[in-house]
C-alpha cells in the first residue's frame, strides 16, 4: 500500500516546540511578572547598575538567548497549528510556515544582536 | 420523578431528506433504563422505521455509540434518569458520514485500523506450537490499558482534528498501535513507525485531549499519542544524527 | 496515503444526496464545547510567549543603552495600556505553564526501581521545579 512518508521535519519541529514549551513554562511567568508588572508598577525596581551587571554576565546571555530562540520556536509550531485548525487555513500551509519559522529565525537573530 | 421523558432523535432518510431532521418521541422514564432502552422502546412500540446500531447492551461490543446532548457516549451505559426531566437530544456520532438516522459509516476507521498492524508482529515465523511467549505481570501492565479499546469510535467523534483532517489516523488506531508496540512479544514497532510518524499520524495531533475524556474504557488515547510522539521524535533524531545506525 | 483517504465530501448541489449525509465542520468549531475553547486559549498562549520575547529584548536593549533609556522604558511600560497587555500576557503564560506541567507527564514515562511513577508524582515534580526556578530567577534579578 502507498503511505505518507515519515516526517523528520515534523519530528524536529515537535522536539523544538516541546523544549521551548518547557523553558517557557519554567521561566516566562516569573520574568514577565517581574519585568512586565512589578517593575513598571514601581513595586520592585532593580537599580540599573545591578540589571546591567546581571545582563552582562556571559551565562545570563547564553541562557536568555536559548530562552528566546526556543520560546520563538515554540510559538512558531503552536501558532501554525492554531492557524491550520482554529481558522481552517491548512491550504495556506506554505506561507504560514514561512511566516512562523521566518519570524522565529528573525527574532533569534535580533535576540543575538541585542543580548551580545 | 415524572414517568415519561422526551427523546429528540435525529432522523435522516437518504432517499427522502437532504439533511437530518429531528423527531420527538415520548418514552417511559424508568430508573434502570439506559438511553438505548429508550431507543429500543421507540423501535418496538412507536416507530419501527428508526435505525440505530446496538448489540451487547453491556459496554463491550462498542456498536451503540451516539451523540447524547452533544457528548459522544455509549447509549447502553448512559441512563435516562441522568438527563431527567429532559428532553434528551440523540444524534449520530459526530465526524462520520450518516448512512441513516443514527447509523454512521465506519469504513474510514475500518481502513485505518488494520493499517497500524494491530496484532503481534514477529520476525521469526515460529507458531505457538514451537514456542511459548511468556510474559510477566509487569510486561502485561505496560500495555494492558491500551488493550481495553472496544473500537467504539467515540474518540473519533470527540476529536476536532479528525473533523478537520479526515486523513488523520486518529486516537484509537494510534492507541492500538501502542498496545502492540509496548507488548514484550511484539517485534513490529519499526514497521508501525513508518505509518505513525507522519503528518497524518501522531504529528497531526495537537493534544486537545477530548479522546481521553470520551473513552468509556479508560484507554487514554491522548496519552498514548503523546508518548508515541516522544518515541518517534527521539528515533527520528537518532536517525538524523546517526544515519549509519540501522533503524 | 491513498488507501487511507476518504472520498471527497458530496457537493451540496443535489437536492437529495441519496447517500450518506456528510456534516460540515464550521470555522467556529472551537466555540461549540467548553473544552475546545479552553484548548484554543491554551494554544493562543504561544502568542503571548512570543510577545514576552519581544518585550524582554526591548528591556535588555534599554538597559544596554544606559540608565536614562532604562528609566524611559519603565515609564513606557507603566502606561495603563501596556500594563493591561502584560497582565493579560501573564495570565496566558501562567495558563501555558499549568497546562504544560499537567500534560507533560503523559508523554514521559519516569521509572524508579523499575516501576512507573504515577503521573501525579511526575507533575508534582514539574511544579516544584517551576517554583524553585521562579524563586531563583527572582532572587537573581532583584538581587
Amino acid at each position: 500500500m502507498t503511505m505518507a512518508k515519515r516526517s523528520s521535519s515534523e519530528a524536529m519541529a515537535w522536539l523544538l516546540f516541546s523544549a521551548g514549551g518547557v523553558v517557557s513554562a519554567l521561566l516566562v511567568p516569573v520574568l514577565l511578572l517581574l519585568s512586565g508588572v512589578l517593575f513598571p508598577l514601581g513595586l520592585l525596581v532593580p537599580e540599573h547598575a545591578h540589571l546591567a551587571a546581571v545582563l552582562g554576565h556571559p551565562l545570563t546571555k547564553v541562557v536568555l538567548l536559548g530562552l528566546c530562540m526556543l520560546a520563538l520556536l515554540h510559538w512558531a509550531h503552536r501558532f501554525r497549528y492554531t492557524l491550520y485548525d482554529g481558522l481552517r487555513l491548512k491550504r495556506l500551509s506554505v506561507p504560514i510556515n514561512l511566516l512562523c519559522y521566518g519570524g522565529a529565525l528573525a527574532g533569534s537573530v535580533w535576540a543575538a544582536i541585542v543580548l551580545f | 420523578m415524572p414517568d415519561t421523558i422526551t427523546l429528540q432523535v435525529a432522523r435522516y432518510r437518504p432517499d427522502a431528506d437532504a439533511a437530518p431532521t429531528t423527531q420527538e418521541y415520548v418514552v417511559p422514564l424508568r430508573e434502570e433504563w439506559a438511553v438505548l432502552d429508550g431507543l429500543n422502546y421507540i423501535k418496538d412500540r412507536l416507530d419501527g422505521t428508526l435505525s440505530f446500531r446496538w448489540s451487547c447492551r453491556m459496554g463491550i461490543c462498542g456498536s451503540c455509540g451516539m451523540t447524547v446532548n452533544g457528548n459522544p457516549v455509549l447509549t447502553c451505559g448512559t441512563f435516562l434518569t441522568d438527563y431527567a426531566p429532559g428532553p434528551i437530544r440523540i444524534e449520530p456520532l459526530a465526524n462520520f458520514p450518516v448512512v441513516r438516522d443514527l447509523v454512521v459509516e465506519i469504513e474510514d476507521f475500518l481502513r485505518k485500523l488494520p493499517a497500524v498492524k494491530p496484532w503481534l508482529v514477529r520476525e521469526d515465523e515460529q507458531g505457538v506450537d514451537d514456542v511459548e511467549f511468556l510474559q510477566t505481570p509487569a510486561q502485561l501492565a505496560e500495555y494492558q490499558q491500551y488493550s481495553m479499546c472496544i473500537n467504539c469510535m467515540l474518540c473519533y467523534a470527540a476529536c476536532p482534528v479528525y473533523a478537520l483532517e479526515p486523513d488523520f489516523l486518529g486516537p484509537a488506531a494510534i492507541a492500538l498501535a501502542q498496545r502492540y508496540n509496548l507488548d514484550s512479544r511484539d517485534q513490529g514497532a519499526h514497521q508501525r513507525l513508518d505509518l505513525l510518524a507522519t503528518a497524518q499520524g501522531v504529528w497531526a495531533c495537537t493534544y486537545v485531549g477530548e479522546c481521553t475524556s470520551a473513552c468509556p474504557k479508560g484507554v487514554d488515547p491522548a496519552g498514548a499519542i503523546q508518548r508515541y510522539k516522544l518515541t518517534a521524535a527521539t528515533r527520528t533524531l537518532r536517525s538524523v544524527l546517526m544515519p549509519w545506525a540501522a533503524r | 496515503m491513498s488507501e487511507l483517504t476518504r472520498e471527497s465530501p458530496a457537493q451540496g448541489a443535489h437536492p437529495l444526496p441519496a447517500g450518506p449525509y456528510r456534516p460540515r465542520t464550521s470555522v467556529f468549531w472551537w466555540v461549540r464545547r467548553r473544552s475546545y475553547l479552553l484548548f484554543v486559549l491554551r494554544e493562543l498562549s504561544c502568542v503571548f510567549v512570543a510577545w514576552f520575547v519581544v518585550y524582554l529584548l526591548l528591556l535588555v536593549a534599554a538597559v544596554h543603552r544606559g540608565n536614562d533609556a532604562y528609566q524611559g522604558f519603565l515609564q513606557w511600560s507603566g502606561q495603563p495600556g501596556m500594563l493591561v497587555l502584560n497582565l493579560v500576557a501573564l495570565a496566558f503564560v501562567v495558563l501555558h505553564a499549568i497546562t504544560w506541567f499537567n500534560l507533560a507527564p503523559k508523554a514521559m514515562v519516569v521509572r524508579l526501581h523499575g516501576r512507573r511513577l504515577p503521573s501525579r508524582i511526575v507533575a508534582a515534580g514539574h511544579f516544584t521545579a517551576w517554583l524553585v526556578v521562579s524563586a531563583l530567577v527572582a532572587w537573581l534579578v532583584v538581587g
